[in-house]
Parts: C-alpha cells; structure tokens; sequence
C-alpha cells in the first residue's frame, strides 16, 4: 500500500505546470453553470436555441457577466481561468463547426496553420514546460551568472 | 469458467473516429496510424472474443457534473453512441453483457471497491472509437462490452495503485464467472497530450515509450508513477494512461507482449496501441 498522500502537498503541485488549468474541486466548483451550460449544447434543440440568440440563451444561467463575456468572445483561456473544463468547452466549438484542434489552437500563441505545423513536427516539447518553480529557478540563475 | 485472454491498450482520440466515418483511413494523413491497428485487427478476427471489459472515461458525455463516479461500471443490455454535440457517431448501438458486468459489479464491491451501477447511459468516442479501430466498421460489434469508466477529469482522479489494483480484482471477478467467456479488457485513452491552456499541444514520445516499455516488463513499477509525473511530462490529458494501469493489473505479474504501435500526430494527441497477453 502507497502512504497517505498529503492533500496540501498534492493541489499545490497541480498549480505548477506551466500554462495549465488543472481541473481541481476548486475550479470545478467555480466553474459549475459554466460547464452545465456547455452541457447543455448536447441537445439539437438547445443548440438551435443558442445559435439564434446566444445571449438570451446564456441569461437563462446562473453565469457571471464575465463568464457570459468570456462565453460569447469564446476566450478559452479566460474560460479555464473561471473553472470551465475543455471536455464541457467542446460542446461550444463543436456547435460553432470548430474542430478540437482548431480550438485548442486558439489557446496558444499560435494561429491554427502554426499550431498544426507544430504537432506534425512532434508537438510541443516538455523540456522548459514541466514546473513553473524550476523555470522560475532557472530564469533566476541565468540572470546572477549576467551579473556576475 | 470465463477467461481473461488478453489486455490491449489504445488511443481513442474523437478524430479516428471522424476518419473511420467519413473513409479517410488510407490517406496520408491517417494511413500510418490505421496501419498499426491492422495486426490488432486480424488477431481479434482470429481471438473471437466473447466480451470486452472496456476502460475508458465519458468525456462530459453521459456524465455532467451533477455526479462524478470515481469508477462506474455499466451493468445495462445495450448502449447508444452519444450526441456529442455534432449528431451521434453512425456506429452500430453497443451491446452489454448484463450477466457478466452484474457478476463483476458484485465482485468488486465485496472486495473493497464501491462501484457504481449504471443501467442506461450513452456511450462516447472514448469507447466507440476504440471498437472502430479494432473492428472496422462492421454491421454489428462482433462481442458484447462492458463499459467501465473512470473519472479522469475531475481531481483528483484515482491513483495509478488504486488502477492497478481495481485491475486485479477484476481478474478475480471474470476468473469467477461461471460461464465459459473469452474475456478481453482493453485500457484506452492517452497518450501524452494536453488539449487546454497555453502549454496545449504538448507531446512527449520518450516518456510514452518508456511507459509502453513498462508496461511490457514483469512487476508493477508503473502502479506507483504519481499524478504529478503524467502531467508534467505527458500534458494534462494525458493522465488517461492511469487507465490502461487498469488494464494492466488485470493481466498479473507477467505478460508476453503481442504488438505494438506508436504515431504521433493525430490531432493534439500521441496514439499508442498495445497487446499484451497474460503469461501464467
């Protein structure tokens, strides 16, 4: 059997990858109607709803203006940020037409041909993106050897 | 007695499943990745399974956020392919094995797992497409399936050792069935990949091969790589591999590996196909 884990230990690590939401109970809580809403865009007549007039639709839920911001300029970023997950997300581009990568694409610097470009030469690497803490440490020994 | 014959690990990225639905198979984008699924393919033609134990996670699909089971198993007759919000896949309806999933529900629960029981659900890519790649596109699956799915999603998600060992009560539970089945279980999702945030796109081959290498080696190293070990160096969806760990204690101690397959893109994701058979 593996020792108990330590909880504070364990979330802490989670919010130390860089440029990543992890999906925690925190967000998860925060984001609930955001996510619901996405939900809910897995019926047709809902979809249609939607599309005909998304800001009605979206004054139907117990969303923050800022959500409901976020929601209609499709700020996926900011979503994340507001405790919205992708899986839910992806019942909003899948009812605008966009693909899973185009979306994901809208999340990174990149436009979608660069982002695509990137994945064909093998992805994003890992090296320089595991923890926040070690490139912070890094950054930090790079610039006393300038002073030195 | 039923029989556990075999463990197959794979992918199940919506996007195969686009490609077996629209016929793009065989172009260049796609080939490479459908051509090593072909083995699998023949082999399974050959096997006749009777039932697949299918490891996969509903991706907001069935599940919404009213309820987050930790591990459900699906104990229904038959299963619809999901509206996911572009129309439900043109795949034939799945169809349960009642009598054996009851049987592993009840095993499990008496051996320290509390399962949940899921009568009626539809069923996403995450299992459908792993029945597209390993079939085709038959009129009708050739084996009956019984869904188990795991919270992957929403943290913490289980641990590798707790998959691991949910596997091997498992094995317990199909060994004890009385009724002469071949049993396979698949684990599907993964490989590295990271489908959110700035840091989207990420994908690290290196790692996923030396998962794969473990997963091919005697003992159970892999049972205790942490949560934090996926998502640094697969992306954050890449914790799905916690679910071939499922697959995997299944098979015991020792396993002869059968096939292997890796490619990398489709789509965000790394694919990664794996048959693995039990040595005893």
């Amino acid at each position: 059997m593996t020792a108990p884990t330590d909880i504070h230990a364990y979330l802490a690590e989670l919010e130390d990858i860089p440029g990543t939401r992890v999906f925690t109970a925190a967000r998860a809580r925060k984001g609930y109607h955001i996510n619901q809403f996405a939900m809910s865009l897995m019926k047709g007549d809902n979809r249609e709803r939607f599309k005909a007039d998304q800001r009605a639709y979206l004054d139907e839920w117990p969303i923050s203006e800022e959500a409901k911001a976020a929601l209609l300029a499709r700020d996926y970023n900011t979503l994340l940020d507001m405790g919205g997950n992708v899986y839910f997300l992806s019942k909003l581009f899948s009812t605008d037409g966009l693909s899973f990568a185009e979306a994901v694409s809208t999340m990174t610097d990149m436009t979608f041909p660069e982002y695509r470009d990137m994945m064909l030469a093998g992805g994003r690497s890992p090296i320089g993106n595991r923890s926040i803490k070690a490139n912070l440490a890094a950054e930090g020994a790079e610039a006393n050897k300038g002073n030195n | 007695m039923a029989r556990l014959t075999a463990g197959v690990g794979s992918s199940h990225v919506p996007l195969l499943g686009v490609a077996v639905d629209q016929g793009k198979t065989g172009d260049d984008y796609f080939g490479p990745i459908f051509a090593g699924y072909e083995w699998t393919r023949a082999w399974e033609e050959a096997e006749k399974p009777d039932v697949v134990i299918l490891v996969y996670n509903d991706h907001a699909s069935a599940f919404d956020m009213k309820i987050v089971p930790t591990f459900a198993i699906g104990c229904g007759e038959h299963y619809k392919p999901a509206d996911e919000g572009w129309g439900p896949r043109k795949v034939p309806d799945v169809e349960g094995h009642a009598d054996l999933a009851w049987h592993i529900a009840q095993s499990l629960i008496l051996d320290d797992f509390d399962m949940t029981i899921i009568n009626e659900m539809d069923v996403d890519h995450g299992l459908t497409v792993p029945l597209s790649m390993m079939f085709g596109t038959p009129e009708k699956w050739p084996v009956k399936v019984v869904p188990l799915a795991v919270n992957v999603v929403t943290y913490p998600v289980p641990s590798g050792n707790r998959c691991w060992a949910l596997g091997e009560a498992i094995a317990r539970a199909v060994a004890s069935f009385p009724e002469d089945l071949n049993v396979q279980i698949w684990g599907t999702g993964g490989m590295s990949h990271q489908l959110q945030g700035p840091r989207a796109g990420l994908l690290n081959r290196e790692w996923d091969n030396k998962f794969l290498d473990t997963l091919e080696r005697e003992g159970d190293d892999a049972r205790h790589i942490p949560h934090i070990e996926y998502l640094r160096e697969t992306g954050s969806e890449g914790i799905e591999m916690v679910m071939w760990l499922i697959m995997r204690g299944a098979l015991g101690p020792k396993v002869k590996p059968l096939h292997r397959h890796y490619h990398i893109p489709c789509s965000n994701t790394a694919i990664g196909h794996i048959v693995l058979e039990p040595v005893t």
